[in-house]
């Protein structure tokens, strides 16, 4: 007898006491249930909830890694910086080394740590309570949850917002599959609005700044974002904004990475191409209006708006949360659009508004996370439009065809 | 209770808890919103609702047969304005800085649904008596409300309690502020107390499963 028996009978044993959901999820973890369905002929698919989640993971390990790598380069450049060294830059001899890996196992491990634990006790919890199976839905967001916040971002913070997300953000309107707004978003704004200067500065986007603040070896890196909002200019050439070796959120910044993600999500129908497309179509015809303000002389450069309005349309698309945001969070199926023409209105204005935020917000220079959950909001709003539309043109054919 | 009959004392304990007029009628969120970041500015809000609703329903019942019903809005406005307009002006003589926080929202009272339907729907046809204790229990009912997300929000958003640093001091990092502690700047923002108000409302109805609405 293996495992999986032993597993099954001891189910079998403990079947409606109190903490069977916890055991089976465990269970159906590891291996396919022992049930089949009874009755009538059910259509036979093999994608079901774990294996769609378990494939959104594969395609964000590569940034995952990335990420690990990227939170030492960031601490070691600023630190070069801050002492006039300058350094070239190879792939294999300042980026991919043990060192960085280091800084990124220390850093980012226990952040991925702490999101999945809180998360899925607070799902275990739920589900023992109100006695329904505990779902898969944490899998996901616990992942996508570390790599949106800035690296420094202290563990009992990321806790408490994890707990508020999961129950304010899904548990309240049912747990996986009902709730209204992203779970990992609305962890992210929350982070945001309660710990504000933990969000954004610069400082906090490199490892170890904030603790050397004031200090002889004070380093600082801000996001490309920052920079802009300041009207100056980036150190950063286009090449290491698309590659990814800037400030920011732990996985948001390697666009090539996100993009490699996007296609094995497309290539696996996972994800929605449309709302990807259309968010980046959105982005870019902001970022075009803004440029066309600019080219006009209505805004000059005495404006703050300067710095966002004047980078050229294409680099709002590599820089910040936009690839991100677009490619794991707008594709969410349960809070984005459902209808194809939804999806590409839906995607169209989370890259419109994001970029609009994103120039217009004094605080904080980013606005992919605002506008994503602002269109979760409209998005059912979209569905019954789109669905009202054809309901009415197919009326309209009908009635031509009978007269 | 002694002095009240059981009737009369369900007429305080009923708003308090199964008939609350926050959380089971919803009326008079706004106020609960946006004067709730502070726990002082909570209790002086609840004491001056509770002088408003209990004297207002008294005068009301008892001119509650000579007001032709025609106007009877009007005159019920009337009587909120005098003793909000009282309340207001005793607020700017003795408390100058905490009427500045409430601003607004101390002349709002006037417009607080839980008043204009306490009128409507108990002082037109009850006792003076009656109509004294619905009041009191009804803004009895609102004070506990706005005190609860008040204490919430002030501890958690500020760390004090009626300006008391309960929890360490922030900037000279004393108490829970030694060991990395932040205050939480969300709560101290409108969005949070209706969070506040709505995690409320969900513990009271998974207590008590008769308050939960046919959907």
């Amino acid at each position: 007898m293996g495992l999986k028996q032993n597993l099954h009978n001891l189910k079998e044993k403990y079947k409606g006491t109190k903490m069977a959901p916890a055991f089976n999820a465990i269970h159906t973890f590891l291996y396919l249930p022992n049930e089949v369905t009874h009755g009538g002929t059910h259509i036979k698919a093999a994608d079901d909830l774990k294996r769609t989640m378990n494939t959104v993971i594969m395609s964000l390990i590569p940034v995952l890694i990335f990420g690990m790598f990227n939170a030492g380069y960031q601490h070691f450049s600023a630190i070069e910086r801050a002492q006039g060294i300058t350094t070239e830059f190879s792939l294999f001899g300042s980026f991919l080394t043990w060192d960085n890996l280091w800084i990124g196992i220390i850093k980012v491990l226990p952040l991925v740590v702490v999101s999945y634990a809180v998360g899925l006790l607070v799902e275990f919890i739920f589900a023992v309570i109100k006695g329904h199976e505990v779902e898969e839905g944490y899998l996901v967001t616990g992942m996508l949850v570390p790599l949106i916040v800035p690296i420094d971002t202290p563990l009992w913070m990321l806790s408490v917002a994890v707990v508020f997300g999961v129950v304010i953000g899904k548990e309240v309107f049912g747990g996986t599959g009902m709730n209204i707004l992203n779970p990992a978003l609305t962890i992210r704004a929350f982070l945001f609005f309660a710990y504000p200067t933990w969000m954004s500065g610069d400082k906090v986007w490199v490892y170890d700044a904030v603790e050397r603040t004031g200090t002889a070896d004070a380093i600082s890196g801000e996001t490309i974002l920052g920079t802009y909002a300041q009207n100056s200019e980036s150190i950063y050439s286009t090449w290491d904004k698309f590659m990814g070796f800037i400030p920011g959120s732990i996985g948001e910044t390697s666009t090539l990475l996100i993009l490699l993600g996007a296609a094995f999500l497309i290539f696996t129908k996972i994800g929605s191409w449309r709302i990807i497309v259309s968010t980046f179509i959105g982005a870019a015809a902001m970022g075009l209006i803004f440029n066309g303000i600019v080219n006009a002389d209505i805004i000059t450069e005495s404006s703050k708006f300067y710095g966002l309005m004047s980078a050229p349309f294409w680099e709002h698309l590599i820089i910040g949360g936009l690839a991100f945001g677009a490619v794991y969070m707008a594709t969410d199926p349960v809070t984005a659009s459902q209808t194809n023409k939804g999806k590409w209105i839906y995607g169209f204005l989370i890259g419109f508004i994001s970029i609009m935020i994103r120039v217009f917000n004094p605080a904080y220079p980013e606005g992919v996370f605002l506008a994503i959950l602002l269109m979760n909001v409209f998005a059912p709003t979209i569905d019954h439009y789109v669905v009202q539309g054809n309901v009415k043109k197919r009326l309209k054919r009908a009635k031509v065809k009978t007269a | 209770m002694g002095i009240l009959s059981k009737k009369d004392a369900g007429l305080i304990k009923d708003p308090l808890f199964d008939n609350n007029p926050i959380t089971i009628q919803v009326l008079g969120i706004c106020s609960a919103l946006a004067i709730t970041a502070e726990l002082k500015a909570s209790i002086v809000m609840s004491i001056s609702v509770i002088f408003v609703l209990g004297l207002g329903n008294v005068v009301i019942s008892l001119m509650r047969n000579i007001i032709p019903s025609k106007i009877r809005i009007i005159v019920q406005l009337i009587v909120v304005a005098t003793l909000v307009i009282i309340v207001d002006l005793v607020l700017k003589a003795f408390a100058y800085e905490l009427s500045k926080t409430l601003s607004v929202f101390v002349g709002l009272i006037i417009t607080n649904c839980i008043i204009m339907g306490r009128f409507e729907a108990f002082a037109l046809g009850n006792g003076p008596w009656k109509s004294f204790l619905d009041g009191i229990g009804n803004a009895l009912g609102y004070g506990l409300i706005l005190v609860i997300v008040g204490f919430f929000r002030e501890l958690l958003g500020s760390g004090t309690l009626l300006g008391f640093k309960v929890l360490g001091d922030p900037i000279e990092k004393t108490g829970l502020y030694s060991i990395g502690y932040e205050n939480n700047g969300f709560m101290l923002l409108s969005p949070m107390a209706l969070i506040v108000v709505g995690i409320i409302i969900w513990v009271q109805r998974s207590k008590n499963k008769t308050l939960i609405e046919e959907a």
